[in-house]
């Protein structure tokens, strides 16, 4: 096992840990609680009244556009990393590569917040 | 070395199986959160090659970005999943037919691999010695690749603009703060003298 | 490092992106707003001639970033074309796009990306430039195909363009992970040096990755069994759009396939040429065939452009100098005759709107003769009546085939040439000899432009085809087995 596995021996064995006390405190209610439900307990409580309705509604298509714009710039940090790593190796050739890039990306965002897409109306 | 093997079946084994609770799964909420643990699952197995960088990536990415997309998709399509599901045991032979064809291909590929074992050999950029992975990409990614880069860059603003055209659209009649109006107004704009004659209105 | 000649090499690229990115930030500072909203329009096709300016400039054949791009005669004249196709279905679209209040400054942006993923397609060396050229491309598609997204046709062309799209480019990944896994490169010179190794013909994983890279591929160039989206894509799409859709992505992939299987798989030639030919007499029988029942003029149009595919396929299969030749004199002409014939479709407006049932056209030899003239002319253009340009392109695609003793081929396609003049007559008939509806409202100029300019290369193109010929011949010395 090469050294580099080695080094994340500490946090499986942290995960392992978490996961059972985790899952004991899940499972323990099932054998020890007391349980005795009925349809009205169970139900969903609306206020008084029977649940009229799904919870699950159509979603706005704007929340939509948020989180596809926060993917591209999530996929722009991502790019970000290895230039980050390498910079010493790369000199200003990377340097102005990287800038390009940001400045395409730049661009769009200049885009996106020239026509409102970033305000919720 | 029995260790790495243990982490491994457990990885590709949870892999697996979240992968087919993906699509057995009755509730599409459910379906994206098994993604989401096959996600993990993958990015560990990618901790056991020792590409730290692309587990970190599937994590940020996938789980953290795509995840988050696919259920705002599953949320807002309000399909009725009950109904789509209805079809499946009646397509399952096809979808059996299908799946089976790919796997004896890959079977096939297996295979060939026995017979043509070159592969690997000839990598164009093997990772040098001495060097992590993240920073092995970081090395060739922005000099000498830099056509690649570029184009990706363009890809992403083309996806940009594309979720807008196709998206966005703003409500009539909506009234917006505009900060810069507000600062720029002075006594010139604002305020209006107007001498008003006993006895009328304005 | 790169050195400047890298980046001159690319640099009608760099006009391009650089054009659409100034043209998105003009745009969304209101440069096109209103009464002006031509504007981004023409700015757009001035970026494209400049790009074809510097296009011009570049001589001889130059590999830069490590074989990933490739400028060579070849790869100019699709470049122009792909260029030309691009500025004419901006042209297009501006009269139909402002009555349907879609005027947007993104079209032009759009079509100008889209037009630079398809200049780094024909300039591909390399599987990771072939796969960054062709998802610009296609993902610039996608949305204009939905760009019109209040229309729930437009809506619908464009999710079935993507999900489709989605999966073709997901084979053409997977084919290009085996191929990378079995070669150790990505490039296509060293995918040929891995392709004409001893042992290379029964190397499963490499001839798996190449078969999924070219189901990729037949998905974009629309060939048969890959064609399914095709029609309703076409129909869908805004009519300008499907202009662009017809001339200039088509172009880029049928010359990306040439160059993939030519410069990469040169070794592998008896493999992929039997695949070639299975998809060009898929493709040109199911032209024939599938357009004869079609009522709508622009689902015609898209079996048409599937019968087209498969002919150009022809010249591929020839795999010899002379079928590159005749698939580049192929692609030129195919594009003058899409595109003036979609300039006739998009003259067919009345008062409430464009119509596109074929039976609309009834009598349009009485209300207007000239279009009704030109189109008859496209029409049977396409067919590949003497002495129409169209007959030439399939002249020179046949024999290039006859050449390599691919005679079958041959006689299926002028088989399927004489089943497919059956549904252009077709149209002939209804303009010329049925009772005459209402005529069409005015013609906006640019359209008339385009339409007259096609009408008279396919007439005259006979009188004066060396230009062209010579050209093509130039090109296609780029490329060889």
């Amino acid at each position: 096992m090469n050294d580099l596995l080695t080094d994340y021996l500490p946090l499986a064995v942290f995960i392992g840990v978490a996961l059972a006390i985790g899952g004991a405190l899940m499972i323990a209610p099932f054998l020890v609680a007391v349980r005795n439900p009925d349809p009205e307990k169970v139900s969903a409580y609306e206020c008084g009244f029977n649940a009229f309705d799904d919870a699950r509604m159509k979603f706005d298509v704007r929340f939509y556009l948020v989180s596809i714009l926060f993917i591209i710039f999530d996929l722009e940090i991502a790019f970000l990393f290895p230039w980050a790593v390498a910079f010493g190796d790369i000199g200003l050739y990377g340097f102005w590569s990287m800038m390009l890039f940001l400045g395409v990306l730049t661009v769009g965002f200049i885009y996106e917040w020239r026509t409102g897409a970033l305000e919720w109306d | 070395m029995a260790l790495t093997a243990i982490f491994f079946y457990l990885f590709s084994t949870l892999a697996l199986a979240s992968g087919a609770a993906v699509i057995v799964a009755k509730n599409p909420v459910h379906a994206v959160l098994f993604l989401i643990l096959a996600f993990f699952n993958a990015a560990g197995l990618f901790i056991l090659l020792n590409a730290e960088f692309l587990a970190m990536l599937l994590i940020i990415v996938y789980v953290g970005a795509v995840a988050v997309l696919f259920l705002f998709v599953v949320m807002m399509l309000d399909v009725d999943f009950a109904e789509l599901r209805a079809g499946f045991i009646k397509n399952a032979p096809v979808g059996l037919l299908v799946g089976g064809v790919v796997l004896a291909e890959l079977i096939a590929l297996l295979g060939a691999r026995v017979i043509a074992p070159t592969p690997a050999s000839s990598v164009a950029s093997p990772i040098p010695q001495g060097v992590t992975n993240t920073e092995a990409l970081g090395q060739i990614l922005y000099t000498k690749y830099i056509y690649f880069f570029q184009g990706a860059g363009l890809v992403l603003l083309v996806a940009m603009v594309g979720a807008i055209v196709l998206t966005l659209r703003h409500k009539e009649g909506v009234k917006r703060q505009s900060i810069a109006a507000q600062v720029a107004r002075g006594p010139k704009t604002a305020v209006e003298l107007v001498k008003v004659k006993p006895g009328q209105g304005l | 490092m790169p050195e400047t000649t890298s980046f001159a090499a690319a640099l009608p690229e760099i006009i391009l992106a650089a054009g659409a990115m100034g043209l998105l930030m003009l745009g969304a500072f209101g440069f096109s707003d209103g009464e002006k909203s031509d504007r981004a329009g023409w700015t757009a096709i001035l970026i494209l001639f400049a790009a074809g300016v510097a296009l011009l400039g570049q001589t001889g054949t130059e590999r830069v970033f490590n074989d990933a791009f490739i400028s060579d005669p070849f790869a100019r004249f699709v470049k122009l074309l792909v260029l030309a196709g691009s500025a004419t279905a901006i042209l297009l679209s501006f009269d139909d796009l402002r009555r349907a209040k879609a005027d947007r400054y993104e079209l032009p942006v759009l079509i100008l990306l889209a037009t630079v993923g398809m200049l780094m397609m024909v300039s591909a060396g390399d599987l990771l430039a072939l796969y960054l050229g062709l998802e610009l491309q296609s993902l610039a598609l996608y949305v204009l195909a939905a760009f019109r997204r209040d229309d729930v046709r437009s809506s619908e062309a464009g999710m079935k363009y993507f999900v489709l799209g989605a999966l073709s480019s997901g084979m053409l990944l997977y084919g290009a992970s085996l191929l990378y896994g079995f070669s150790g490169t990505t490039s296509f010179a060293g995918l040929a040096q891995a392709a004409s190794a001893p042992g290379a013909a029964t190397n499963l994983g490499l001839i798996a990755g190449l078969v999924f890279l070219l189901v990729g591929l037949a998905f974009k160039i629309s060939a048969v069994p890959f064609h399914m989206w095709t029609p309703d894509v076409y129909e869908g799409a805004p009519t300008p759009v499907t202009a662009f859709f017809a001339a200039a992505p088509k172009l880029a992939a049928m010359a990306l396939l040439a160059r993939v299987l030519f410069d990469g798989f040169g070794g592998l030639f008896v493999q992929w040429q039997k695949i070639v030919i299975f998809i060009a007499i898929a493709s040109m029988l199911l032209g024939a065939f599938a357009a004869i029942g079609q009522t709508n003029i622009k689902r015609l149009m898209a079996y048409s452009s599937i019968g087209h595919v498969g002919f150009a396929l022809v010249g591929v299969a020839a795999g010899s100098a002379a079928g590159i030749e005749g698939l580049l004199i192929y692609l030129a002409i195919y594009l003058v005759m899409t595109l003036g014939a979609f300039a006739c479709i998009l003259a067919m407006r009345r008062e409430n709107g464009p119509v596109e049932e074929i039976d609309e056209l009834a009598g349009l030899a009485e209300t207007n003769l000239p279009m009704a003239f030109i189109l008859a002319m496209l029409l049977l253009s396409l067919a590949g009546v003497p002495p129409l340009a169209g007959f030439f392109a399939k002249f020179y695609v046949f024999a290039a085939a006859m050449k390599a003793e691919l005679y079958g081929l041959a006689i299926i396609g002028m088989l399927t040439s004489v089943v497919s003049l059956f549904y252009y007559l077709r149209i002939v008939k209804v303009m010329f000899f049925d009772d005459a509806k209402p005529g069409f409202s005015a013609t906006a100029p640019y359209v008339r432009f385009v339409m007259i300019a096609a009408g008279l290369f396919v007439l005259l193109y006979a009188v004066y085809p060396a230009p062209l010929v010579e050209a093509a011949t130039a090109a296609a010395k780029s490329l060889s087995l």
